[in-house]
């Protein structure tokens, strides 16, 4: 079998076998980006320079990078016209650990502009397409992330989740995504958008790959003031397939409305799945998850406001002039920039977090909306009290067709309606496979636990994996 | 609450993005949906509810005051847009 076709731990076993070289698995994910991504676009360039094969005591395995993780020597630009040639001087705290662990750098992956959206579409490179159907979008932002895996066109990738920007595109890809708990994982170099929301973390075929990616990613930094210096375990011991006893909570709250039936029943049949491996199931409640996406939309785009107002034209990117004086040279060049820079959904977040923070307005929005969010948390604080995780549907729904949320902003904002809670809470959440709609597109599981609990996420998913076919699964491509 | 085009080239004017004349119709409209949308948190009472700031609870966080390695002169201005002396050059700022 071609080792792309592998996943990391499969390729680790070959390494430790000795019946494969690290050259030969590149060739072999080298080859597939060429044969797959002129159909997928999960690529925004191809890694600048080749590997070097003679570091010593090393297992490489290749993996792609989302383009807003800083990468020295690569040009990353949020899939953002204002970043266009933008040559990283520097390395994010994790680029420097997967480097360090022989990690293969295969190339920058597709995102939305600035992470802002649930599609892939919003990029300025044009869209990433599904593996599973090339007519629908991969999920979002880290849609770029989540194709390639899918695709096989590399073993593993990394992404960033601010309101479910891993976990979406993992379930409408029909792979694993886990986003760990704030503060588990530097955010030192990835570019922010919403600084008390974003969190880093892995896109795996499989659970298994999942808790090495992490066991490499995970830790203190102290260049990331908000990274939290707590033991990090090892990841792999978690993965146990023994869920007895374990009490899963499923809330009332997500069962509603606007839940596509096929989404639903696979999503109870995994519950039943679960409950028949001794799993205790029982209903519980999140009163205020309902009110998240309206506090996330005033959170999230209140910090992306500032975080992007670094983005103007003085330093690096982007700079435009207008071709006739408006104000004064210096603000005509901030205002003509970023008026050519962002698309369309950059600049309605950005006006919308700005109105949320301007005078006369804060305490209606921002600071009400950072209330409702220590609610929220008390929610989840409350529920963990007598539940070891809370399992949701990943999305409400499959992958939708390209183009067919992208003119209505509030549709897409609701396809991050479950993924959304576990960013405003800081508490990981996973996404792993459970099913297809009978179109033949992937559906997701989600699952939630405590705050640096992730060893609790990792048991229950691979459990669920062992005993469940969907992993095994691969789009024809 | 409903956003007019005068509150658009309002928050235009706070965020430094220049709006042409024919998308400020198109604007308002758009972020009146959405703000439309997030008025539900109008109903929910925080009386007495402490804000949120980060999801976990952090002091300041301070450092050593040492000089440690930064990126040199010359690295930061490799990716500068134009440069000159040393520095970044913007257009003239006082006539």
């Amino acid at each position: 079998m071609s080792s792309y076709l592998k996943t990391a731990h499969e390729i680790l076993d070959l390494y430790r076998s000795a019946k494969i070289s690290p050259k030969e698995v590149y060739e072999s994910f080298s080859a597939r980006i060429k044969a797959v991504d002129p159909k997928v676009k999960a690529f925004v360039h191809l890694a600048a320079s080749t590997p070097d094969f003679t570091m010593p005591g090393v297992s490489p395995i290749p993996i792609g990078l989302k383009d807003n993780l800083c990468t020295k020597g690569e040009e990353i630009t949020c899939a953002s016209k204002i970043l266009k040639g933008f040559v990283s001087p520097y390395d994010a705290g994790v680029v420097e650990k997967v480097k360090s662990s022989g990690g293969l750098i295969m190339g920058i992956l597709n995102q939305d502009e600035f992470a802002f959206g649930s599609s892939c579409e919003s990029s300025c490179y044009g869209p990433t397409f599904n593996p599973w159907n090339l007519a629908c979008v991969p999920g979002g932002s880290s849609g770029g992330s989540a194709a390639s895996v899918a695709a096989d066109e590399v073993a593993w990738a990394l992404g960033s989740d601010t309101g479910g920007s891993i976990r979406q595109p993992a379930s409408f890809c029909g792979i694993v995504g886990l986003k760990p708990t704030y503060g588990r994982v530097s955010r030192y170099g990835l570019i922010a958008f919403a600084s008390s929301l974003d969190q880093i973390g892995p896109l795996t075929k499989d659970v298994t790959d999942c808790a090495l990616l992490l066991n490499i990613i995970a830790g203190y930094d102290e260049r990331d003031s908000t990274s939290v210096n707590y033991h990090v375990p090892d990841y792999t011991k978690a993965l146990v397939n023994d869920v007895r006893g374990l009490k899963i909570g499923i809330p009332k709250e997500a069962f509603v409305e606007g839940l596509d039936p096929q989404v639903r029943s696979a999503v109870e049949e995994s519950l039943n799945v679960l409950k028949k491996m001794g799993a205790v199931i029982k209903e519980i409640s999140l009163p205020h998850t309902p009110y998240a996406v309206a506090t996330y939309y005033i959170v999230a785009t209140a910090e992306a406001s500032s975080n992007l107002a670094r983005f103007d034209g003085v330093r690096y990117g982007l700079r435009k002039m207008p071709t006739s004086t408006r104000k004064n040279a210096l603000v005509d060049m901030y205002e003509e920039t970023r008026f050519a820079g962002f698309g369309d959904e950059a600049k309605r977040r950005i006006m919308l977090g700005t109105y949320a923070l301007s005078s006369g307005y804060y305490d209606a929005y921002y600071l009400r909306g950072q209330k409702v969010r220590t609610l929220i948390k008390q929610d989840f604080d409350a529920v963990f009290h007598d539940c070891d995780v809370i399992a949701t549907p990943t999305a409400p729904t499959v992958a939708f067709k390209v183009g067919e949320k992208i003119s209505d902003p509030l549709s897409m904002y609701l396809s991050d309606i479950y993924t959304i809670p576990a960013n405003l809470a800081g508490i990981p959440a996973i996404s792993v496979p459970c099913g297809f709609s009978d179109t033949g597109l992937p559906i997701g599981l989600q699952l939630q636990a405590k705050a640096f609990n992730e060893e609790m996420l990792l048991r229950v998913a691979y459990s669920y994996e062992q005993n469940t076919p969907w992993h095994t699964k691969k789009p024809n491509l | 609450m409903s956003i007019s085009i005068k509150d658009v080239q309002y928050i235009a004017a706070l965020a430094r993005i220049h709006v042409p004349e024919d998308k400020l119709g198109s604007l308002a409209k758009e972020l009146s949906n959405i703000v439309g949308y997030v008025e539900q948190l109008q109903s929910i009472n925080v009386d007495h509810v402490t804000p949120t700031t980060h999801a976990v609870p952090l002091g300041n966080v301070l450092r050593d005051d040492v000089v440690l390695r930064s990126f040199t002169n010359q690295e930061a201005l490799g990716v500068a847009v134009e440069k000159t002396n040393g520095s970044f050059k913007v257009p003239l700022v006082i006539e």
